[in-house]
This record gives structure tokens, C-alpha cells and sequence, in this order.
């Protein structure tokens, strides 16, 4: 301690000179979100989250102690214990492993339907956005009677009228996704096409297809890009939800919102763990994701570079 | 005069926009009835107030807007036409307003180049890299410089880019839309320096669209004078700028800042604001803000009057006004 705090200022000033030097390293295009996460620790904590989640999305499964699915009569409803850490459920299943089999399930919804709606909706967005016209009120008009709806009343009716099973479920939260992403892509490019190197490239007669997506929508990406990540949680949530109210995954399936729902009516028995810690999962993917999203904001946001 | 390189007949531009009330549309006269002939390496320029409807005119040119009426024809082949487009381009070409606007922020200079040789000069791949270069040493931007993204160049160097950009399919009608209104007094110096040489180098005949005068005097033989879309004088450019004859242009160059006071033409300034394009005054559009204004002119638009080499639009110069009244010199 008291070493630290004796230093010569030439050693202070060559410290200072390192630390300046590593700082304009860092915030060389590449290395600027480094910058953003030291200035903004809640986001950084949003990304170990993340991580964290994403590491036993991919690995869970793996290390697992037991089966997720393998019942057992004699083990229903024990208390979390050294075996089985957090408990089993009233089939017999170990929770733990249900838990870690379920994050890959909920993960690959969200990121995959958030990645249909992102691609769907860019498009759908650019093209809208333009060519103006009919092209724009036809989809446009689309977009405002599936958003008219509340997007979970919708993806309820979906979900009913497809059926359970991961795939629906994954088509569901993409539909509910889509307009979202539409409009605002859309709302860019309104903007964007109005700037002079839209039509420089005009005058350089520069494909249609081209303008739009690569002039266009690199440049309309930055805000989108920072919504797709705050909704990779609202889909993981709607997916949980889905799951919650028996639409989602297939029963056998580890889900945690179908575990949340499996566990409800032992809740008020003492038998918590059933629901709690799928909960707790489905609580720190969430607000990971939602803390990152607000550190991306920073870091895809041209006017915050110095 | 058989054939010029450009020639504008009767170009009328009108826009539609929404009124107050819903279902009410207004028009809005951009250009109402534009002419002028630009031969081979010859150069006009173009002056007017904000609102007079110079960049609508480019645009038009540039064929970026489809003119209400009218026709725009390069080497007597109209410019709207859809076949022959990409020719066309090759050989009409713009540098735009707002030079980092009219960069791709996410291309670099280098990427930013090759767009008109991939796609216009359809140039082979092998060529490219040599032409890219060719160029920003003509327009003098350091080749260690082409990969870096516009906003990491100044404004000056942003038009330089613009301007190798355009010149990039060896165009030979060059539309400048006010090339030098963005940029700080010695970054427009140089520039006016640039587009020069490269007008002597290339042979390039412009359409040049401006506020400043002595660029005009600099760099064009004929000058257009418009006002709320109408052209209201057209000559030589020395001609119009050292006796101009129209009240409007009178008291456009008399409004320039001379060094000297006591050189200065005490000419009236202009009162007023230019009235809106969507309710053009009748007649000659200039009447409610003009000082020799007769009741002719509230009446009966102006037909061209050529004195010597310079055509006027204006009741001034018609025989039974002159009759009644002296010309104002």
C-alpha cells in the first residue's frame, strides 16, 4: 500500500504517458468499446452476464450431472442437496441439469428469431423506406395490423393455431419481431436516401439492389443494431412466456418458463426451487441482455466517438 | 451553334406538395421555362437568390428530377430517355452541394472512386487501381490518404473527392451545384484553382451554379441570371456582370462588396424577401420587389429582349415601354 502511494513524478508522469497512450490505442476504431466498458460498468456487467449465460448455453449441456429428462420415482421433489444442487422436480428430474438443458433451448430461440426478424425487417424496411409510394403503404399497412394487436396476444393465436415445438415457436417470435425492426430501418432510410451520396450513386449508375443494401442499410444499422440486442430479451421472455402457458416448447422439453409454470403449483407447498431457479436463469439472460444493450448504444453511436 | 454539347429548352419544373388543409395540394414553380445552349469546353454559370430554383435545374440536367415539361438534350439525344442512360451519365456528371453528404460515410475515398469506374466506365479489374490513383493525384489528395473514411478529411479534401469522383468517367459536361459554398475562404480558393486547371487539362465545359460572382468571372463565358425559377438575364459573362440590364441583376451584382468605396455603383439594395414559389407573382415575378415596376408588369409576363449579345426578360426593354419611359442604366 504504502509503496504505491511513494512514487517519483517522473515515474507518475510515465505512468500517465502509458495509460494515455494505451487509452488512444483502445479507442482506435476496433478497441473503442474497450473505453466504453471501462467508462460504463453496468455494461460491463451486462456482457459478463451474457457471457456467462451464453458459456452454459454452449457447455451446460455437457457438463450436466444427470439426464434432464430421465425421471426417477423415488427422488421426486428433494430439496437442493449436494447431488443434486438445485433439487428435483416431481417427475424425479435434477433441476440443475434441466436448467443448463434449457438455456441452450431458450438461447437458440431468441438469438435465432431475433436474427429472422432483424434480416426480414431490414429488408422489408429498405425497400419501404425507398421506394416510397405503393411498395411502402402496402407494407407498411402490413406491419400496422400485426402491430395493432399486442405482440403477445398475437404470438398467443399464432402459437395456438401452429402448434408446440420449437420451430413455431421460433417462427412466432419472429412474426411479433418483424414491424419493429421494419419501421424503424425504414424510418432511416427515409432520411438517408435524401443525402447526396444517394444520389452521387445514382449519378454513377450504381444498381438499385446496391444503393439499398449496401449504401443504404450499412448506414441505417447503428440504432437497429442496439434494439436487437434489447430484443433478444423481450424474445427469450416471449418465449418463456409462450412456454409459460403451455404454447411453446413440447412438454418433455426443459423450457424455463415451462419449468416456471411446473414448478407453480408446489410454490405455496415450500417446494420453491422448482420454479426459482430456471426464474433466476431466465431473470440474468434478461437483464444481461438488457444492460448490454445499453453499452452497445454507446459504442454504435458515431456522435459518442471522440 | 448547329449542334451544342448541352441544350436546355423550355424546362418547367413544378412540385406538388401538401397545403394546410388535407386533400389541398399546392404547386410549387420551381423552374418555369428554362433556355440555354453550352457549347464544348465552354462554361455557364448560374446565379439567383436561394429559391430561384439553380439546383432544381441541376437536377433536372442531372436527370435526378423529371421536368414537368421541357427537354434537356446532351449531343441532341434527350436525356430522359431511358435507353443510353449509363452513356449518357459517363458524359453528365455532378459534384453536389454538401461535400461530406455526398460521400458514403462507410466507403473510403479509394472505395468511393471506384463506383463510377465499376460502374460507369465499366472499367477492367487490373485498370482500376491505377486510375483511382491518376485521379487523386490530379485532384491532389495524397495517396497514403485514399483509404481513409470521408469524415476523417477536411472539407476542402471531402470536395476534392467529390470532384474526382465526377470527373472519374471522363465526363465532358461538368455540374457544379455552388462547388465552393461550403467551404471556408482558402479551401474555395483552392478549389476555383483546381476546377481551372481541370478545366484546362480535361476540357471539361461546366454548368456552374453559385452565389459568388467572381467565381463566375473566373470560370464562365455565360452567365444566367434566374429569379424565382424564370431566367430574367442571359449574355456573356462580362457583358452582364460590368452592364447588367435587368433591374433584378442590377441590384444582385450591385449588392457585391467592392474593396473600395468609392468605386461602389450606388445602387438601391433589395427590399424584401423572395416571394414563395408556390404563389408566383403575376406577371414578371420580380414587379412587387422592383423599383421601375410598371403596370405592364404586373400583367403580362416578359419576353426575351436581346440587346447585342444579351438577352433580357424585362417590360424595360419592350419598344412600348421604351417609348414611355428611359432605360435605367
Amino acid at each position: 500500500m504504502k509503496r504505491t502511494l511513494v512514487i517519483s513524478e517522473a515515474e507518475r508522469q510515465r505512468r500517465e504517458q502509458q495509460s494515455e497512450r494505451l487509452r488512444s490505442i483502445c479507442s482506435r476504431k476496433f478497441g473503442f468499446s474497450f473505453v466504453v466498458f471501462r467508462q460504463n460498468p453496468v455494461s460491463l456487467v451486462g456482457l459478463i452476464l451474457v457471457v456467462m449465460m451464453l458459456l452454459v448455453a454452449i457447455f451446460g449441456p455437457l457438463v450436466a450431472p444427470f439426464d434432464p429428462d430421465a425421471t426417477n420415482a423415488r427422488l421426486r421433489m428433494r430439496g437442493p442437496s449436494a447431488t443434486h444442487l438445485f433439487g428435483t422436480d416431481s417427475y424425479g428430474r435434477d433441476v440443475f441439469s434441466r436448467v443448463l438443458a434449457a438455456a441452450r433451448i431458450d438461447f437458440l430461440v431468441a438469438l435465432a428469431s431475433i436474427g429472422f426478424a432483424f434480416v426480414l425487417g431490414s429488408i422489408i424496411g429498405v425497400v419501404a423506406g425507398y421506394f416510397g409510394g405503393i411498395p411502402d403503404n402496402l407494407l407498411m399497412r402490413v406491419m400496422d395490423v400485426m402491430q395493432s394487436f399486442p405482440p403477445f396476444i398475437l404470438g398467443m393465436g399464432l402459437a395456438a393455431a401452429m402448434g408446440p415445438g420449437v420451430r413455431n415457436l421460433i417462427i412466432v417470435i419472429t412474426v411479433i419481431m418483424v414491424p419493429g425492426f421494419a419501421r424503424m430501418v425504414r424510418s432511416r432510410v427515409l432520411s438517408l436516401r435524401e443525402l447526396a451520396f444517394v444520389d452521387a450513386a445514382k449519378s454513377s449508375s450504381v444498381p438499385t439492389w446496391k444503393v439499398l443494401f449496401v449504401y443504404l442499410l450499412p448506414n441505417s444499422m447503428g440504432p437497429i443494431v442496439v434494439s436487437a440486442a434489447l430484443n433478444i430479451s423481450y424474445a427469450m421472455l416471449d418465449a418463456a412466456g409462450l412456454s409459460f402457458i403451455g404454447l411453446g416448447v413440447r412438454p418433455p422439453q426443459a423450457e424455463w418458463g415451462m419449468m416456471i409454470s411446473e414448478g407453480m403449483n408446489n410454490l405455496l407447498g415450500g417446494q420453491w426451487w422448482v420454479s426459482v431457479f430456471p426464474g433466476l436463469a431466465l431473470f440474468i439472460s434478461v437483464l444481461g441482455f438488457n444492460l448490454l444493450a445499453d453499452g452497445l448504444r454507446d459504442i454504435l453511436d458515431p456522435r459518442m466517438r471522440r | 451553334m448547329s449542334s451544342p454539347l448541352l441544350r436546355v429548352r423550355g424546362l418547367v419544373k413544378h412540385f406538388s406538395v401538401k397545403g394546410d388543409l388535407p386533400l389541398v395540394t399546392k404547386t410549387v414553380h420551381a423552374l418555369d421555362g428554362i433556355d440555354f445552349d453550352l457549347n464544348p469546353h465552354e462554361s455557364i454559370g448560374v446565379v439567383g437568390e436561394s429559391g430561384s430554383g439553380k439546383t432544381t435545374l441541376a437536377r433536372c440536367i442531372m436527370s435526378l428530377y423529371r421536368p414537368t415539361a421541357g427537354d434537356v438534350h446532351v449531343h441532341g439525344r434527350s436525356v430522359y430517355r431511358r435507353r443510353g442512360k449509363r452513356a449518357l451519365l459517363k458524359n453528365v456528371q455532378m459534384v453536389f452541394q454538401d461535400p461530406g453528404g455526398s460521400l458514403n460515410p462507410r466507403f473510403s475515398a479509394e472505395r468511393s472512386l471506384l463506383e463510377p469506374l465499376l460502374h460507369l466506365a465499366r472499367m477492367p479489374r487490373r485498370e482500376r487501381p491505377a486510375a483511382v490513383r491518376a485521379l487523386f493525384e490530379l485532384v491532389g489528395i495524397r495517396p497514403s490518404d485514399i483509404r481513409k473514411l470521408p469524415h476523417q478529411f477536411s472539407g476542402g479534401q471531402q470536395q476534392r473527392i467529390a470532384i474526382a469522383r465526377a470527373i472519374a468517367p471522363q465526363p465532358e459536361i461538368l455540374i457544379l451545384d455552388e462547388p465552393t459554398s461550403a467551404l471556408d475562404l482558402s479551401l474555395q480558393a483552392q478549389v476555383i484553382a483546381l476546377l481551372m486547371q481541370l478545366r484546362e487539362e480535361l476540357g471539361l465545359a461546366y454548368v456552374l451554379i453559385t452565389h459568388d460572382l467572381s467565381v463566375v468571372r473566373q470560370l464562365c463565358d455565360q452567365l444566367l441570371v434566374m429569379y424565382l425559377g424564370r431566367p430574367v438575364e442571359l449574355g456573356p459573362t462580362a457583358d452582364v456582370l460590368d452592364g447588367p440590364n435587368h433591374p433584378y441583376s442590377q441590384a444582385l451584382i450591385g449588392s457585391v462588396l467592392i474593396p473600395d468605396p468609392t468605386k461602389r455603383d450606388l445602387v438601391p439594395p433589395l427590399v424584401g424577401e423572395i416571394p414563395s414559389p408556390t404563389a408566383p407573382p403575376s406577371g414578371c415575378r420580380f414587379h412587387p420587389r422592383c423599383q421601375h415596376a410598371m403596370t405592364i408588369c404586373a400583367q403580362e409576363a416578359p419576353e426575351a429582349r436581346r440587346v447585342e449579345q444579351v438577352q433580357t426578360w424585362c417590360h424595360l426593354y419592350s419598344r412600348s415601354a421604351q417609348e414611355s419611359r428611359d432605360v435605367p442604366k
